[in-house]
């Protein structure tokens, strides 16, 4: 069922002859030349350009996962350790070796593949349950790991790092959020396209084969461990790039901000989004960023303003949209709205 | 004739640019400040292991509505604008971004912690956007030549650790002493400070013990400390751990000299949850009068408090410090904030805030006054050594003053 999302956006794609092919294309460069010019006047604040490179960022976070539960099958409660391995591998080479942001990137992305890659080597052993146990350690080992007390003078312990991110480049009239908001949508951008292609090839078929029946994929000659690992690599490399964009637009790492916490939100954006479906991981990535982080002041808000005598927990908001989202839309948003718009073309 | 006429009409075109500048310079804004408004931005643990201090924020929110309702600071009312960052510094980072570049306040205030005052300190004076009387005695805070934004409140910890050193070396006959410290800047700091004032007799501390501000209990910890055999304790830690470290100690039979940092010396959240027999013996350092010493019953200042507590925040504790402090910071900036008359750029709200001479604040204990220049960005400097008896703290001792130089 959950495949069927991703056939039927890539068949639409395809569709010859007509200008639909190129619409998300258009929206990308629209979007942003609105939203720049909305900066420039003022409509739109340096924290709201960091709000969308944020949304973004977890957007690229949740593909990672996405490709790797969604369509290889393998559950992961452990990403927000990859997002931190990204992040610090970044922020280490911009404040102590003075590296240019855009240079981190591939390194964190190196990083990242390799300590997934290893990471994927025991865990063929593991399957379903165990494997998402095995991944949940990993979550909470590491914020522990970052304040190891003979590492401190790299990660700086629990206090963390300030990254200072550079201005423009070539004089451009750009804030610095702006830019940034900029850079990180063109990566996300290419993330996305590679993502895409990577699913529609020979080795998408394989390691969608590899979700839905792994002995039969075994039988048909697709090597299931190998498939499988690498998956593992490249999903903790994408999640790896989002933590490193994190933590230059952010400009501030420390164990705190990778907490376990972090990688259940990833999941939980997976699956509100879509979780075989790639135009659900954007949703699923403004979903961690809007929902989680505000989830807060909007209990407090509604609670005043209907005037409740008790105090609400803050998490209740969090919990009553996530029940409802479930119940109303089983196969996450992405695939609730294009069930939805089938219904509506029949009408 | 021609020449004069414009020379005329030259004086008058200057006379006039000289006016309108005059004009201008009565009333000067950055963002966050007009005519009718002042805002101020804050964030404060309301949730998590360090939501006691929540009290502080709520606190400084109930006397600036005491001030609105007063009429305002010269004819402004205050907008208080607080968020919880839950003592996590990256909470810290994207809620002071929001308040300086969407809510656009004048300067944040008290932002509490060591660890979320750190986050913020580079991006703020970055920005040029003061970090005023920030809620850590971490001794960073005073460098007006590096970061001429930041300045901090109460008295140092540093300070404070070389005073509690002397008082073990004067007083503890054969010290073996055991350190817990919250493994942060703020832990290291008393403890440098600590180490500082036993000079040559660092060695006789015998076990130093860390926690994690995230770490459910401290017990495994304290155990340990005891079996060292140490007969002095300096106890570093935030409320919850204090409260925790008095009941364990007390619990296992450990009765060294116990020496608890000021940042937990809250009866209503410290000892009471502790349990005053528990208690007992405690010293620590003190700069504000404390609410539960009957010394105080009588006192104006006490009194105005009180019925500031009865009419705006009723549900506050009136047992803990944490009010009186939440009280006695911000008359401190409504103070500068009145000084600074017209002239609410940010820079002039530094500028104020760098020159109190012998300011007398209310509720700091008799003798203590605030002093700042252009160079000491230390607006506290004196405390008071205190003793745990019965259900309150009794004052012992002269007024200490910059001991650490």
């Amino acid at each position: 069922m959950a495949s069927t999302v991703l056939a039927s956006g890539t068949a639409a794609d395809r569709a010859p002859g007509s200008l639909r092919r190129y619409r998300w294309w258009l929206l990308l460069i629209v979007l942003p030349v609105l939203l720049i010019a909305g900066g420039k006047t003022g409509l739109v604040s340096d924290f709201q350009f960091l709000q969308l490179s944020l949304m973004i960022v977890y957007s690229i976070a949740v593909l990672g996962l996405i490709l790797l539960t969604g369509f290889n099958g393998q559950i992961s409660l452990g990403h927000g350790a990859f997002f931190a391995v990204g992040a610090y591998t970044a922020a280490i080479l911009i404040d102590q070796h003075d590296w240019p942001f855009w240079a981190t990137l591939p390194a964190a992305a190196l990083a990242c593949f390799v300590a997934g890659y290893l990471f994927g080597l025991p865990a063929l052993r593991l399957e379903g349950h165990y494997l998402a146990l095995a991944t949940f350690a990993l979550a909470v080992a590491v914020p522990q790991i970052l304040k190891y007390r003979h590492i401190e003078p790299v990660t700086k312990g629990v206090m963390g790092i300030n990254v200072f991110k550079s201005d423009p480049p070539f004089g451009l009239p750009l804030s610095n959020d702006q830019w940034m908001f900029l850079v990180v949508l063109a990566i996300a951008a290419l993330m996305f396209w590679i993502a895409r292609n990577l699913l529609d090839s020979r080795t998408g078929r394989a390691l969608i084969a590899i979700r839905d029946h792994p002995m039969a994929a075994g039988t048909m000659g697709v090597n299931v461990a190998h498939y499988k690992t690498v998956m593992f690599g490249i999903s903790a490399l994408y999640t790896g790039i989002a933590g490193a964009l994190h933590g230059i637009i952010f400009e501030f790492v420390s164990p705190d901000s990778f907490r376990f916490e972090l990688s259940i939100a990833i999941l939980v954006g997976a699956v509100v989004g879509g979780i075989a479906s790639l135009p659900g991981a954007v949703i699923g990535g403004i979903f961690v960023q809007v929902i989680e982080k505000y989830a807060d002041a909007l209990t407090k808000k509604i609670s005043a303003a209907v005037q409740l005598p008790l105090e609400l927990e803050p998490w209740l908001i969090y919990g009553i949209a996530l029940i409802a989202l479930m119940y109303a839309m089983p196969t996450g948003i992405a695939g609730g709205l294009a069930a939805l718009w089938r219904r509506l073309r029949r009408l | 004739m021609r020449l004069s006429k414009l020379m005329l009409a030259g004086a008058g075109a200057l006379a006039l640019a000289f006016t309108a500048t005059a004009a201008s310079a009565q009333k000067k804004y950055d963002d966050g400040a007009s005519d009718t408004e002042i805002r101020i931005g804050h964030t404060n643990p309301y949730s998590g292991p360090a939501s006691a201090y929540g009290q502080i924020g709520k606190t400084i929110e109930a006397y600036f509505k005491k001030v609105n309702d007063g009429g305002g600071i010269n004819g402004r009312k205050i907008t208080f604008i607080s968020y919880d960052d839950g003592y996590a510094p990256p909470k810290t980072v994207e809620m002071v971004r929001k308040l300086v570049e969407e809510d656009k306040v004048l300067f944040v205030f008290q932002t509490l912690g060591t660890p979320p005052n750190t986050a913020i300190h580079k991006y703020l004076n970055a920005k040029k956007v003061p970090q005023l009387f920030v809620a850590t005695g971490a001794s960073v805070w005073g460098q007006p030549k590096e970061y001429p934004w930041t300045m901090g409140w109460q008295p140092d910890y540093q300070t404070e650790g070389v005073i509690y050193a002397k008082h073990i070396l004067a007083n503890v006959k054969d010290p073996k002493i055991a350190v817990l410290m919250q493994n942060d800047d703020y832990g290291r700091d008393y403890f440098n400070g600590f180490k500082r004032g036993l000079g040559k007799d660092a060695n006789k501390i015998v076990q130093v013990a860390t926690y994690e501000v995230a770490d459910p209990t401290i017990d495994s910890q304290i155990i340990a400390l005891k079996n060292s055999g140490a007969n002095a304790f300096f106890n570093i830690t935030t409320p919850k751990f204090a409260a925790q470290a008095i009941k364990k100690a007390h619990e296992i039979g450990w009765k060294p000299a116990h020496y608890l940092n000021n940042v937990s010396v809250s009866v209503g959240s410290v000892m009471k949850p502790a349990g005053l027999e528990a208690s007992q013996g405690l010293i620590s350092a003190g700069y504000l009068k404390d609410p539960t010493d009957p010394q105080f019953d009588k006192d104006a200042d006490m009194a105005a408090w009180r019925a500031f507590m009865d009419k705006f925040y009723p549900n506050g504790d009136k047992t803990s410090t944490f009010p009186t402090y939440g009280y006695a910071v911000s008359s401190t900036l409504a103070e500068v904030l009145k000084r600074a008359g017209d002239n609410l750029t940010r820079e002039n709200v530094m500028k104020q805030a760098a020159s109190m001479k012998n300011l007398e604040v209310p509720l700091l204990i008799p003798g203590i006054k605030i002093n700042t220049s252009a160079t000491d960005f230390y607006p506290i400097q004196s405390v008071r050594l205190q003793r745990f008896e019965g259900a309150t703290w009794h004052l012992f001792g002269d007024v200490l003053s910059n001991e650490a130089d």
